[in-house]
Formats: C-alpha cells, structure tokens, sequence
C-alpha cells in the first residue's frame, strides 16, 4: 500500500487519480505546500473536514472559536511567515464572517486563500438552509473569487488561487466549493499555476525611468524617502538598505513598513502619517525630493492633498500600476517589484551624506522627545502610560519581539516606540483599521515564526471583540504574549472626543469585567499591574515564561496620543498637544 | 469638467466578472451611462462598452482600477471624437396607425428606419444611429401611440487600433 505521502507526491506529479471534490481540496493544499489552515466547519464544507481528519498527519486545522479570527490568525500568519494563509468556513454566516478578514487583507495586500462551502448547485438561488451569495458579497474586497460548482475545477481553480494571491502585489481570494462537487469524484491530477493570460502580476521594470529618477535623486539636496510595506513583500530590504545607506536619504516609514529597517539605523527617521514623528511630517513639505517605495499615499498618511509635499519632485517606486497619480500626482513612476528597482538604482546613484538635512530632523526630533516623548516614556504623573510598557517590553525581548497590534491609541503608541532589528516583525491592522484584530492576528503570527517571541499589544476595547480566541491560543498552547493596556476607554474615539466634539463622551467609557479571572478561566498564566514599581517584574516574568501569558496594564485613562494631523489638515499643521 | 467617455474593456468570459466591473463604480459612488457586453472580434475574448459622464481624471482612475481586475486582459477610454458609435432602438406601434395615417409611413422612411415586423396588432420600428435620432423617431412616433420603446447602449469602435492580439500572443510567449 502506497502512503499518503506518496499518493500526494503522485498526484504533484501529474498522474491522475480517482478521487473525491473534497479529497482533492486537501491535495491541492499539500501540494502547494500549505500545513497549516484555520477554520470553523459546518454543513457545507463537511466533506473536505471529513477529508481533513484523514489528513490530519499532514495538514494541521486549528479550530478558531469564530471565523474572523481564522481570517486574521490566517493574515497573521501570511505576515510573519511570507506564505499565503490559509482560512475554511461553512456557507452562510460561516461565509459572511470571514469578511472583515477578507476586507482587512485586501486593503493591506495579504496573501490569504479562504475557501467556503456552498449549498449543492441545484439549491443555488433558491434561499436554501445557509445559502449566502458570498461570491457577490467579496467580489469587492477580494483580489478575485470563484465559484466552483464541479469537482473537476478543483485542481485549476487552487493552482490559480494560490498563484494570483501571492503574486504581484498579494492579496485575497475566496473560492467557493458547492457541496455537491465536494461530494462528486473524478480524475485528479494538479498542475501548478506559472501564468493568467488576462494578469500581468509585477511590471516590467523602465530602465528609463530608472535612469530618470536616479538622476533626481543625484541631484537633490533635501531628499526624503517614504517606504511603505511594498519592501517587505517584495524581499527587498537589504536593498532598500543599500539604497538608503549609499544615497545618505534620510528615510520614514509608513505603519505597515515598520520594521523593514531597523529602528537604530542613524537614517531611519520615524513615522509619517496622522501620529507620525514631528520632523518626517513636517519636512515632507520642506523636502526637495520624495521618494515613495512601496507605498499608496494613504489618507491618514497624507493628510490635506491639496497641501502635500507641493514643493517637492515626487518618485514613486510601486508595483501596482492603479497606484500611480492616484492620490498624489507623480513627476516619475518607477514601476516594478522594488527590489529589482532599487537594485536597478544603487549604481546609478552617488555615494552621498546629507548632514545639514539630516540635522533639521534631529533638531525636529529634539522638540518631539521634550514636548511629548518625555512625557509618554518618562512620566512624572503617578498613573502609567502606555509607553513606558512599550519600553519595558523592548527591554526584555532586547527588542526583538513580533509585535501585533490591534487599533486604536495603543497601536499608535506601540509603533512609535517598539524597537525592531528585523523585518516581518510588524503586524497589525493598518488599512482597514480592523478592532479585534490582534488577538487570533498574533495566535497565527506565533505559528508562522515559532522560534520568535510574539507580543501582542491590544486595548480593552479591541480585546473585547475577539477574545474568545483565548481558547484558540489555549487549545493550541500557542505561547503569545498578550498585554492588554486598560484605560476603560475607546481611547482614540475618546481622544477625538475631547480635541473635535467639546469632551462629549458618547459611548466610550468602559466597565471592564476582569480580565484576569477570565485569561484564568481559559486556564492561561495571568497577572494584572497597576503601579509603575511592579510592571518591569511583571514584563519580565510574561516575557520569561514558555507558555501563552496574558498581562493587564491599567494605564491613564484619559493620556492622548500625540504629535496628531487632525483629520483632513496639512501635514505642516501637526499638533504637539 | 464631466464629459462623455466611452470605456472599452477586453476580458476573459467568467461569471461574476460583471458584478466586479460595476463593483468599481459602485465604490466610486460613479453612474453608468450604459453598458454593452458581447464577444469581441478575438475568439474567447469578451468586450464590455461603457459609458460615463466624468471628468478625465477619474475615468484614468477607474481605467487603472479596471484593468487591475485579474480577468481584464485590457482596459481603454476614448472621447466621442475617437470612435464610431451607435445605438440601436425599436418602436412597438399600432398596426392601424400605419394604414390609416399616411404620415406615418413618411417619419418611418425620412428616417431611415427599417419595419422589422408587421402583424395584424402592431409593427416594430427599428432605427439604429445616434441619440438624438432615435430620440427625434421617439418623438416624431408618440403622437401615434407607442405601445413599447426600448433602447440599447451604446456599441462603438474605435478609429484607433486595439492591439489586444499582441498582448494575448505575447503573454503565450512569456508562458
């Protein structure tokens, strides 16, 4: 008798056999190579979960406690690991759930396949028992979808939907699997997909413009990089590196480029965007020149068009062509995979060092650390801030950490002030600003990188729309980090409440059960801090252990998070306080 | 400034490609002036014509969105001034109307417009040519009663050259 090992490598190989619809799902994720999947059955995918038992040896299922969070473990795990991620639902609001996650990836271009059950073909249309139009509701927000309806399409239709999502600029598909053709049986055989005729994924590289932004570059005297997490996906950090060292360009980074370089690297200059760093936003509009890589001039980056970066020459190194101009008018597009771009540039380039630009950001830098960062990192008031939790994490992971956040002021405070040494260290919602993202986010980022320390930064409000996935991460003993940093609060929607709506409060106050007694209750280690001599121990002792670890810090309940661009302003008009 | 422009759209032939096209003038908050589905003059290659009034900057906007789509093999836009369009409609009209009323007969011929069926009841009109012709026969008719009226949208070449067989054979070349 032949293993199932060697039936699959069989089938890779092109022989064909008899198999079931459901069967062949399971085939044709072990031969593009997926491992691990998240999910939740139901009755319209019941045949490929009775498929997944057979394989259980080779194809691990965590079972989430809700759809979304197999979405966002899957994007979660897409992330830290650079796979496409894998989530499995029912029809129906099985389907419907997985839409947040969908949403989520398709707006911050991870490579997800969802795969949904669907009622038999002949009950199509005809409102039967969890018959949703899931094709029609995540044509939208999905890179593309597919409905199967013959077992026969199996094979093609997963080649294709592995391919498209994680090609070009990734993103999601859903295919969607009638139960009849789960059921149905037929000659097998997986062909890997190496092209679509109607999709050109990465664009070929113009050396011309190439040659023209170099020369720009060559020629600036205040020039500013913006980078954006098209490095990380495109493998191109040790370019873009090189481009920044050679260049001497002092360099910021939007939320989801985080972490491509390392935060002590003297060129690294911080964050643009609505809480960016003072300097970066403000002397986009004093730059000369700004080079965009792998970034899409988001709203909350940007602020104000019709002020943005008006002074300067515009380069914009991207890989999706509908990018271009699309916000922001571009005086030379570079399109391409930016790490064949920026390799293409680093000899056109002059070895250069930029001191007296580079000074008026640690000069800006200077005014930020005395007006806000003192504040937030070294407290004279008796509650705590959420940077200094910030610090004492960075601290005792060396700054080293994966670190996932949900959406909200935490968030803001977490990346400004987390230290990272490595790429792929960053994951949170940045788009679609999806609350109750960290939690099954970080679970499926732990799983994607075993060996990294994974801390997951989440508010009460966030933590609250997810937290069932404790018993995910309990179930699994997957050993996350979770802070969870309580001002019993929906802070950001309360600072804007304060700043823009005279402090009318609506319904942002929290009362918080507690927190501890139910991470105990999923049986995790738990522990909650409310005085600032306690919380290093405390950090410490979550960081030390082996095992999943929830950690409650209650911090200041009404702290802002500052600098802020008020929304629709200039990016010259950011506020200190 | 908002002006007419006719989109042309080369694609493959799936179900739910529609649904994904109009999704992008949806989330533009964008009306369709019309749309024409059909094949194109290239086996197993499907063509949609559509039609908006915007200004130029955001039909090079939803061009880019458009062609994005992973079955869109391409994607243009033209001014009216650049293709040959038309629209065809046809006239439902009494049969009485066109014994009895020598006038008739003359709007029908002035026109140019063919009879494409006569019956003891009715007889259909159909006219094919710009808006404002087959706007004027609509007129020119209702005094006589019109018991049906439809009309398509617009179908339009363009005097340019398309070029999609060339990027169909070098995609075959690539792969």
């Amino acid at each position: 008798m032949k293993t199932k090992d060697q039936i699959a490598l069989q089938a890779i190989e092109g022989e064909s056999i008899k198999i079931t619809g459901a069967e062949a799902v399971i085939r044709c994720l072990l031969a593009e190579n997926v491992d691990l999947i998240y999910g939740y059955p139901g009755g319209a995918i019941m045949p490929v979960y009775d498929e997944l038992y057979k394989f259980q040896d080779q194809l691990n299922h965590v079972l989430t406690r809700h759809e979304q969070g197999a979405t966002h473990a899957a994007q979660g795990y897409a992330r830290t690991s650079g796979k496409v991620g894998v989530a499995i639902a029912t029809s129906g609001p099985g389907a419907t759930n997985l839409v947040t996650g969908i949403a989520d990836a398709q707006i911050d271009s991870t490579p997800l396949v969802c795969i949904t059950g669907q009622v038999g073909s002949h009950l199509l249309g005809s409102d039967a028992f969890q018959e949703t139009d899931i094709i029609g509701i995540s044509t939208p927000v999905t890179k593309w979808n597919y409905q199967i309806t013959k077992a026969s399409e199996i094979p093609e239709i997963f080649a294709k939907a592995f391919f498209i999502a994680r090609s070009g600029r990734p993103g999601p598909v859903l295919i969607d699997i009638t139960k009849d053709a789960q059921f149905d049986t037929f000659d097998f055989a997986y062909q890997k997909c190496t092209g679509v005729r109607s999709y050109k994924p990465v664009p070929a590289l113009d050396t011309h413009a190439v040659t023209q932004a170099a020369e720009l570059i060559n020629q600036a005297k205040k020039p500013f990089v913006v980078w954006g997490q098209g490095v990380i996906l495109g493998g191109a950090e040790e370019e873009f590196r090189a481009f920044v060292e050679k260049s001497g360009i002092p360099a910021a980074w939007t939320i989801l480029g985080l972490s491509a370089l390392p935060t002590a690297h003297p060129l690294n200059v911080g964050m643009v965007g609505m809480h960016g760093n003072y300097g970066p936003n403000l002397l986009t509009n004093e730059c000369d020149l700004l080079i965009a890589i792998g970034m899409r001039f988001d709203d909350r980056v940007t602020g104000d068009l019709k002020t943005y970066a008006k002074q300067a020459k515009i380069i914009h190194l991207e890989i999706d062509p509908a990018e271009i101009n699309k916000n922001v008018v571009i005086d030379i597009p570079v399109l391409g995979d930016c790490k064949k771009s920026l390799e293409a540039l680093l000899p056109l380039i002059q070895k250069k060092s930029h001191n007296q630009w580079m000074k008026r950001f640690e000069e800006l830098m200077k005014v930020e650390v005395e007006q806000v960062i003192n504040n937030d990192l070294r407290p004279q008031k008796e509650g705590l801030t959420m940077g200094e939790v910030i610090m004492s994490i960075n601290k005792h992971t060396q700054g080293d950490a994966v670190l996932v956040t949900d959406v909200g002021q935490h968030q803001m405070v977490a990346c400004r002030y987390t230290d990272f040494v490595r790429s792929r260290s960053n994951v949170t919602s940045g788009g679609l600003g999806t609350m109750g993202f960290a939690l099954p986010a970080a679970l499926g980022a732990k799983m994607g990188t075993p060996e990294r320390e994974v801390v997951a930064v989440i508010g009460d409000g966030g933590y609250q729309m997810t937290i069932q996935e404790l018993g995910t991460i309990f179930q699994t003993q997957t050993a996350v980090k979770i802070v969870v940093l309580n001002n019993e609060f929906l802070g950001m929607v309360r600072q804007w409440q304060q700043l823009f709506f005279d402090k009318r409060y609506a319904s942002t106050e929290m009362v918080n059960p507690d927190f501890v007694t139910i991470a105990k209750g999923y049986h995790l280690d738990a522990k909650k801090v409310d005085k600032r001599k306690d919380l290093d121990a405390a950090v410490a002792e979550m960081i030390a252990s082996e095992k999943p670890y929830f950690l409650e810090v209650c911090v200041e309940k009404e702290d802002n998070v500052f600098p802020m661009i008020p929304t629709g302003a200039s990016v010259s008009d950011i506020r200190l306080k | 400034m908002e002006k007419t422009f006719t989109i042309s759209i080369y694609s493959e032939n799936n179900v739910g490609l529609l649904n994904r096209i109009s999704a992008i003038f949806l989330k533009r908050h964008i009306n369709i002036e019309s749309l024409t589905t059909s094949q194109s003059e290239i086996k197993n290659v499907f063509r949609f014509i559509i039609i908006v009034k915007v200004p130029e900057e955001s039909v090079k906007k939803l061009i880019q969105q458009i062609e994005k789509q992973v079955d869109v093999i391409k994607a243009y836009y033209h001014t009216d001034e650049e293709t040959i369009f038309q629209e065809s409609a046809l006239y439902k009209v009494k049969s009485s109307a066109l014994f009895e009323e020598r006038h008739i007969q003359n709007i029908i011929k002035e026109s140019h417009a063919n009879i494409v069926t006569v019956s003891p009841d009715y007889f259909v009109i159909e006219k094919t040519g710009f808006r404002n012709e087959t706007d004027r026969l609509h007129q020119d008719l209702a005094p006589f009663g019109l018991l049906q009226f439809v009309r398509s949208g617009r179908i339009s070449v363009t005097k340019s050259k398309m070029g999609i067989s060339e990027i169909l054979k070098k995609f075959k070349s690539d792969n």
